[in-house]
């Protein structure tokens, strides 16, 4: 029972949004389903509050390897709510200045504003930058010419690197206008407009095929391992 | 005096520009939105003014009015749809030309009244329907067949066949799998078969008697994934080893998510990562990290953005439908491979389409027949309004 | 030789510190270089240069702060060519932090840079609604009856510039930044694709995104910027007809394609010396076989 229920949700769940593509006037019932997802969504929030609250608590108190690091997690998960919630620092809107609480909770000068503006931007745009670093270090230890596609792979990475700089622009500025597909931006911009846009295609249509027949297995109940079970 | 008024009239004559009134637009019609649950009613015409600065159009329940504004379109429009009417009543409409300073021209009105209906069945999508239900059958025949016996050839997959070694090397070096089963929520198809893969690899682990610490950035997946693990642990037979702790909630945050996996990994050593499901950014910070710490990498995705992330930085990546085909490929099940093999009859019927298409683009344009042009406009407008 | 093993086992911390130096030199120096405008660019500049004084653009800036290294500055030129050409902007978004992107884009552009402009009249935020491309779905008919106030509480009924507005297909174009999900992807499956008359679609994207969008050229999408080297084209391009806006303090795309030159230049070397000492490394084991 405690299988079979969830699979029969899900067999008919999926039953109807296959068939509702087809039938105008069930159409919408898609974009309800996405909706009540939404709504579970906000709710699960909770859950996963609770969960981080809980598993850092006991990190914590058990003074397992690393508890500092779960330190700086709840404290500034504790703040970053109390701050919001409470919207500390947020002044009333000027239409309603009797209701202390009509501002919007990430107000310019609030509590929560300044930690938006000033840690979390920051934060987030340098792990972002990341990346540039690891391209780098990636280029320099996996992009090797082992066989003929790795070398046509990395003439095509070069064609690319140079395009999107001006160096590329430089090196066949002396070729007239009407040779502009020639030039190394103009090549990079076919190789993306042709080469890359059909085997991006290709992909995209084994990976259509793909989706197609898992939601088939987990509709008809063929696969069972989301579940925890092994299918039939 | 009477040539003074005429000095003085002529005058405020002279200054006076004439009042320019816009042309009513000509062929106003209106007809049902097609392959829709009606309460919809498209409204086209054909400018008449070369100037206008908007059109207004109004609906009346009978033709002597009286007539509502129902919206605005703007210069150069000639469509206009109009959402908010009932079905099977009728209703008339009239377009009004809207010129500089606000000049009216007459209503241009349609001739004959038009309700709208509600269809059930999209016909435009009538072929992508059949698409589906072509693969479809096609899929579950492969099943069928399967299960009777048939013997099926399936090409090996070099990442799902590094799943038991990397397993066992974390085994041997008492070390933690790391197991992330995509960023996106349960709605996702791929983050459900990275947590059908987990299941196996979880499976693989208990047996194995490896530690599996699996970090998720949504609260659902954690508890699917909690669920499919304990059953996983179960099915080997080692429930004491089980531990809910290990399969936790971060955060929701991308780059917050990718600072905490990555903090843990650099800490924690994990012998082996497993990335399988929806990706963004984070894959490329994901599979350098754990290459700096020497740890065996197998990414399984569909966003093929990321695609070359992983393929730079992994040691193994399942491409897009590969990953789809993993859950059922570590099952080793008949009924699971069978749907594999149903899938190559999408591909078939894809690379024929693709290929009529283009020789009949190819004849088009080397000898601009018109049969072709034909064939192809009617391929186009066949797949393009499914 | 010991040479050669260092290199081969080089720490990547040396690499990482060559591309800070990359990055931070040029942003020091201040040199920018010339930027030739592409077609895919063009046609954004002119679908916008083009429109009559005064039409309505929806901003939609899908992004968050840690796109906003790319999407920032062509969100900034997109709202100074309006401003120029004084079109009715309307701002929204489909991400929840995209309505800091908002504000900021309205501070320092709108506020500061034009002061005399007035809400509600020449720009409008209308913030933040979830559900990502079911949003989109819902305003493409039917804009109010999500968005029933602007992102301050006031009722979108009261705002002068959208009480004509029926729904996104008023707009006369929608310029969309997009950094992932619900983004220009959802813009095209939903809003230029089923309207194709009635709406016209622009879109400026990150780098690891573009390919994905080149099919949609031209008929879904009129347009595409692509990453910074995108947005400085646009920045090159207003700056040609509205020259104010060529000074350096108002290209900062131009100003990151420097660091995007050296930067790039430097994974081409290091390609380069990758596989030099691949194909050395590979001749010193081939000889040491007896």
């Amino acid at each position: 029972m405690k299988r079979t229920i969830p699979l029969l949700i899900a067999g008919a769940a999926g039953l109807i949004m296959l068939v509702s593509f087809f039938v105008p006037p069930w159409e919408s019932w898609g974009e309800d389903a996405g909706t009540w997802f939404n709504i579970l969504q906000g709710f699960a929030f909770i859950l996963g509050g609770g969960n981080l609250l809980k598993v850092h608590l006991k990190k914590v108190s058990d003074r397992r390897r690393g508890w500092g690091y779960s330190g700086v997690t709840l404290i500034a998960f504790v703040v970053a709510l109390v701050c919001g919630l409470l919207k500390i620092g947020v002044a009333p809107l000027a239409k309603f200045p009797e209701h202390a609480w009509s501002g919007p909770y990430n107000q310019e000068g609030s509590a929560f504003w300044y930690f938006f503006e000033y840690a979390f931007k920051p934060l987030v745009a340098t792990t972002f930058s990341l990346l540039a670093f690891f391209v780098a270090s990636a280029a320099f230890r996996a992009f090797r010419a082992k066989n003929l596609e790795a070398s046509l792979l990395l003439g095509t990475a070069f064609l690319i690197l140079l395009g999107r700089t001006f160096a590329g622009t430089w090196l066949t500025s002396w070729m007239p206008p009407s040779w502009e597909e020639f030039t190394i931006p103009g090549l990079g911009v076919t190789v993306m407009q042709v080469f890359v846009t059909a085997g991006n295609r290709a992909i995209m249509i084994g990976i259509a095929l793909g989706v197609a027949s898992t939601s088939l297995k987990v509709i008809l109940g063929l696969d069972r391992s989301y579940l925890g079970a092994e299918g039939k | 005096m009477l040539g003074h008024f005429l000095i003085w009239g002529g005058a405020a004559i002279a200054d006076q520009t004439p009042i320019r009134v816009p042309r009513p637009v000509a062929q106003i019609t209106a007809q049902d939105r097609a392959d829709d649950s009606g309460k919809s009613i498209d409204v086209t015409w054909a400018p008449a003014d070369a100037a206008p600065i908007s059109f207004e159009i109004l609906r009346a329940t009978s033709f002597s009015g009286p007539f509502e504004r129902v919206g605005v379109a703007p210069a150069g429009a000639s469509a206009f749809t109009d959402s908010k009417v009932q079905n099977n009543t009728d209703y008339w409409y009239q377009v009004v030309v809207v010129g500089a300073d606000g000049v009216r021209s007459a209503p241009a009105v349609t001739a004959a009244a038009v309700q709208a209906k509600a269809r059930w069945f999209f016909r435009a999508r009538l072929w992508f329907g059949i698409v589906v239900l072509t693969v479809c059958v096609s899929i579950i025949t492969f099943i069928q067949l399967a299960k009777a016996g048939a013997p099926l050839t399936i090409r090996k997959i070099a990442g799902l066949q590094a799943v038991e070694e990397a397993i066992g090397r974390a085994t041997e070096m008492g070390r933690d799998i790391l197991f992330i089963p995509g960023v996106e929520d349960m709605n996702d198809i791929q983050t459900i078969a990275g947590i059908n893969i987990l299941g196996r690899v979880a499976r693989l682990a208990a047996e194995h008697g490896a530690d599996l610490e699996i970090p998720t950035r949504r609260s659902l997946v954690m508890t699917t994934a909690r669920e499919t693990v304990a059953e996983a642990y179960l099915a080997a037979g080692r429930p004491e080893a089980y531990n809910s702790d290990r399969i936790h909630y971060v955060t929701d945050e991308q780059f917050a998510f990718a600072a905490a996996v990555s903090g843990y990994m650099v800490r924690e050593r994990p012998a082996a990562c497993f990335y399988m499901g929806l990706f963004f950014a984070e894959s490329l910070i994901f599979a350098e990290t754990a290459n700096s710490i020497g740890a065996i990498q197998v990414a399984g995705t569909a966003e093929v953005a990321q695609l070359p992330f992983f393929v730079a930085a992994a040691d193994y990546t399942l491409i897009g439908e590969e990953f789809f085909a993993a859950s059922a490929y570590l099952s080793g099940e008949p009924a699971q491979l069978g749907s594999l093999k149903g899938q190559d009859v999408g591909k078939v019927l894809a690379a024929t389409l693709i290929g009529a298409g283009f020789v009949l683009a190819a004849v088009n344009a080397l000898t601009g027949a018109m049969w072709a042009r034909t064939a192809v406009h009617e391929l186009v407008a066949m797949l393009g309004s499914s | 030789m010991a040479i050669l093993d260092r290199l081969v086992k080089l720490d990547r911390r040396w690499i990482f510190l060559l591309m800070f130096l990359c990055v931070l030199v040029p942003i020091l120096w201040g040199r920018t270089f010339p930027e030739i405008t592409t077609p895919l660019v063009d046609r954004v500049f002119d679908a916008v240069e083009n429109l009559p004084d005064g039409s309505k653009v929806l901003m939609a800036l899908d992004y968050e702060p840690a796109a906003e290294g790319e999407l920032g500055p062509m969100s900034t030129a997109f709202t100074r060519h309006c401003i120029e050409k004084k079109h009715k902007m309307y701002f929204l978004t489909t991400w929840p932090l995209g309505t800091q992107m908002i504000a900021a884009v309205i501070d320092r552009e709108i506020k500061d840079g034009a002061p005399h402009l007035v809400y509600g009249e020449d720009y409008v935020n209308l913030g933040y609604k979830p559900g990502y491309e079911g949003v989109i779905k819902v305003i493409v008919t039917d804009l109010k009856q999500l968005y029933t106030t602007d992102h301050f509480g006031t009722s979108t009924s009261d705002i002068p510039m959208c009480k004509d507005i029926q729904s996104v297909q008023d707009m006369n174009i929608i310029l969309n930044m997009s950094a992932g999900y619900a983004g220009t992807r959802e813009w095209v499956q939903y809003a230029s694709t089923p309207f194709p008359e009635t709406i016209t679609l622009a879109s400026g994207c990150t780098g690891v995104q573009a390919p994905l969008f080149y099919p949609y050229l031209p008929k879904q999408l009129i347009g595409l910027l692509g990453a910074i080297k995108g947005a400085a084209e646009y920045e090159v391009a207003l700056a040609a007809k509205y020259p104010k806006w060529g000074r350096p303090e108002y290209t900062e795309a131009l100003r990151r394609m420097a660091p995007q030159l050296w930067g790039h230049l430097l994974v081409l070397a290091l390609i380069i010396a990758g596989n030099v000492l691949y194909f050395v490394e590979r001749r010193r084991r081939r000889g040491h076989r007896p």
